[in-house]
C-alpha cells in the first residue's frame, strides 16, 4: 500500500526524535543566561532551517518541472512548499514562545531572521490562492512553478535586506551565545536537526504517496463511471469520450 | 504591417517586437487614460488619509519615506492590475503567442510602459507629497535616483505577478495579495535610503550607497528571474 522503504523511514524518524529530545532533556546542558526555556532552541532552529530549505527544494522540483514538463515534479514542488508552510507556523508559534520567555515580548522586530522569516511564510502563504485560482490543470502547474522559483529567489534577497535594516541599529545578540555553543549542545542540535529533516521528508513521502493514491484512485472510478452503459444524472449520452479527454 | 514588411519565415526581430508592444500600450493609455490618472488621484487621496490618520501636517524622516513608498506602492498595484486587461478581453495574448515573436519581448515592453506609468505618476505625487507635507525639498533630487530604482523593480515583479494574475480567477485579489510580500525587500531598501534624505536638518546620505546597492540586486535578480520564466507565464 505504501511505496517501498516508507514504513522505515517512518520508524527511523521516529527513533532519531525520541533520541534528540531525550538528548534535550538529559545531555544538553542548561543555558547559563536562559536557563531551561533555551530549550525550545533544539526544536524551534532545526524546524526554520529545515522549512527554508524544503522553500529552495520546491525552487528546484520547479525548475525541473518547467524544463521537463512532467506533472510529476510539480507535485513534488507542491508537496516541499505544503509541508514548509506546515513547518512555519510551528516555527513562528515555538519562536513567539521562545521570544516571550527571552525578551519578554511575544514578537520582537529588532531580531531580523524572525522578521525574515514571517515575511517568507506570508508570501509561501499566497502559493495555494494562485495555485487555486487556476483552473486548467497544466496551467496551474506551470503558474505554481513559476511562483515557486521567483519565491526561492526571494528567500535569500529577503534576509540580506532584512539583516541589514536592522544591523545598523541592533547589536546581533544571538550572534555571541550561538558562537559560543559548547559541544554537548552542538551534538544535541545536530541530532535533533536529524530527526526534524528526517520527519519532514517522512511528511513529504506520506502526502505524496496520498496524492498519487488519491490521484489514482479519481482515475479509476472516473474509467468505472465512463464504462457504465447509462447513468441517468449524465447528461450526454455517450460520456466516455468527453470524460476520457479531460482526464489526460 | 510597417514600411519595412520582413518576409513571412523571419521572425520578428525583438528589439521591433518591443518598440511595437510598448508604443501601443503608451499610445492606448494616452487615448483611453485608464491607468495614469487614476493612480495619481489614488495617491492625492491617501496624502490627505495620511495627513488626518497620522494628524500632522508636515512630515520627515521615516516617517515621510514610508507615507510617500507606501502610497506609491499602493498606487502601483492600481496599475498593475490594469496591464494586462486589454491583453486577455481583447485577444492580445493569443495575438502575441501566434506571432512569430519572444515572449520575453512582451514582458519587457509591460515593464518598460509600467515603468512609464510608474515614472508619470511620480511626476505627480512627489510634488504633491513634497507640497502638502515637505519644509524641506533639498532631498528631492537624490530621491528621484531612489525611485527610478523602484520603479524598475516594481515593473519586473509587478508585470510576472499580472501577467499569472489576469489569467486566474481571483485576478484582482491575486495581484496585492503576492505582490505585497514580495516587495517588502524593495521597500526596505527604499525606505533606508530615503529617510535620511527626508531628514529635518537637510538631506543626509547614510548607508546610501549600501540601499542603492540592495536596490540594484534586487531590479537585477527580478529582471533576471522573471525574464527566464516569462515564456512558461505565456505558453498554453
Amino acid at each position: 500500500m505504501y511505496p517501498k522503504g516508507l514504513r522505515t523511514l517512518a520508524l527511523a524518524t521516529v527513533a532519531t526524535l525520541v533520541a534528540g529530545f531525550a538528548l534535550v532533556f538529559y545531555f544538553a546542558p542548561l543555558d547559563a543566561d536562559q536557563g531551561f526555556i533555551q530549550k525550545i532552541f533544539y526544536l524551534h532552529v532545526p524546524m526554520a532551517i529545515v522549512a527554508l530549505v524544503g522553500w529552495v527544494v520546491a525552487a528546484f522540483w520547479a525548475i525541473r518541472h518547467l524544463r521537463s514538463g512532467d506533472s510529476a515534479h510539480d507535485a513534488r514542488s507542491y508537496i516541499a512548499i505544503h509541508v514548509s508552510v506546515i513547518f512555519g507556523v510551528a516555527v513562528l508559534i515555538t519562536g513567539a514562545i521562545w521570544a516571550r520567555a527571552a525578551w519578554g515580548h511575544w514578537w520582537s522586530w529588532d531580531e531580523p531572521t524572525l522578521v525574515s522569516f514571517l515575511i517568507v511564510f506570508l508570501l509561501y502563504c499566497t502559493y495555494y490562492p494562485l495555485r487555486y485560482a487556476i483552473e486548467d490543470r497544466e496551467r496551474q502547474a506551470r503558474y505554481a512553478s513559476v511562483f515557486a522559483i521567483t519565491a526561492g529567489a526571494f528567500v535569500p534577497l529577503n534576509f540580506i535586506a532584512v539583516r541589514l535594516a536592522e544591523s545598523l541599529v541592533h547589536p546581533r545578540t544571538f550572534a555571541t551565545a550561538e558562537g559560543g555553543m559548547p559541544t554537548k549542545m552542538w551534538i544535541t542540535f545536530l541530532v535533533c536537526f536529524a530527526g526534524i529533516g528526517l520527519l519532514w521528508v517522512t511528511l513529504a513521502r506520506f502526502e505524496l504517496s496520498a496524492k498519487s493514491t488519491s490521484a489514482n484512485l479519481a482515475r479509476l472510478r472516473r474509467a468505472l463511471d465512463g464504462d457504465a452503459p447509462e447513468r441517468p444524472s449524465a447528461g450526454r449520452p455517450t460520456a466516455t469520450v468527453p470524460v476520457r479527454a479531460t482526464q489526460s | 504591417m510597417s514600411a519595412g514588411e520582413p518576409s513571412a519565415r523571419e521572425p520578428t526581430p525583438a528589439r521591433r517586437a518591443f518598440a511595437a508592444i510598448l508604443a501601443k500600450d503608451l499610445r492606448v493609455e494616452l487615448r483611453t487614460l485608464e491607468s495614469i490618472p487614476a493612480m495619481a488621484l489614488f495617491s492625492v487621496a491617501t496624502f490627505i488619509l495620511f495627513r488626518y490618520g497620522l494628524d500632522r501636517t508636515s512630515l520627515d524622516g521615516s516617517l515621510a519615506a514610508g507615507v510617500l513608498l507606501a502610497t506609491l506602492l499602493f498606487a502601483a498595484v492600481l496599475a498593475i492590475n490594469r496591464l494586462f486587461v486589454a491583453e486577455l478581453e481583447q485577444g492580445g495574448f493569443d495575438a502575441i503567442r501566434l506571432a512569430p515573436v519572444d515572449g520575453s519581448a512582451l514582458f519587457a515592453a509591460k515593464a518598460a510602459a509600467l515603468v512609464v506609468y510608474l515614472l508619470a505618476l511620480e511626476l505627480v505625487a512627489v510634488p504633491a507629497f513634497a507640497f502638502f507635507f515637505l519644509d524641506s525639498w533639498a532631498g528631492l533630487g537624490p530621491l528621484c535616483l531612489v525611485l527610478v530604482l523602484v520603479d524598475l523593480g516594481l515593473a519586473a515583479t509587478g508585470t510576472l505577478i499580472s501577467s499569472m494574475a489576469i489569467n486566474s480567477r481571483a485576478r484582482d485579489l491575486l495581484v496585492p495579495l503576492i505582490l505585497l510580500p514580495l516587495l517588502v525587500p524593495l521597500m526596505i531598501a527604499a525606505a533606508g535610503a530615503a529617510q535620511p534624505l527626508l531628514a529635518a536638518g537637510g538631506p543626509g546620505y547614510e548607508d546610501f550607497g549600501q540601499w542603492l546597492g540592495v536596490l540594484t540586486l534586487y531590479d537585477a535578480i527580478f529582471a533576471l528571474v522573471a525574464y527566464a520564466v516569462y515564456d512558461f507565464v505565456l505558453e498554453d
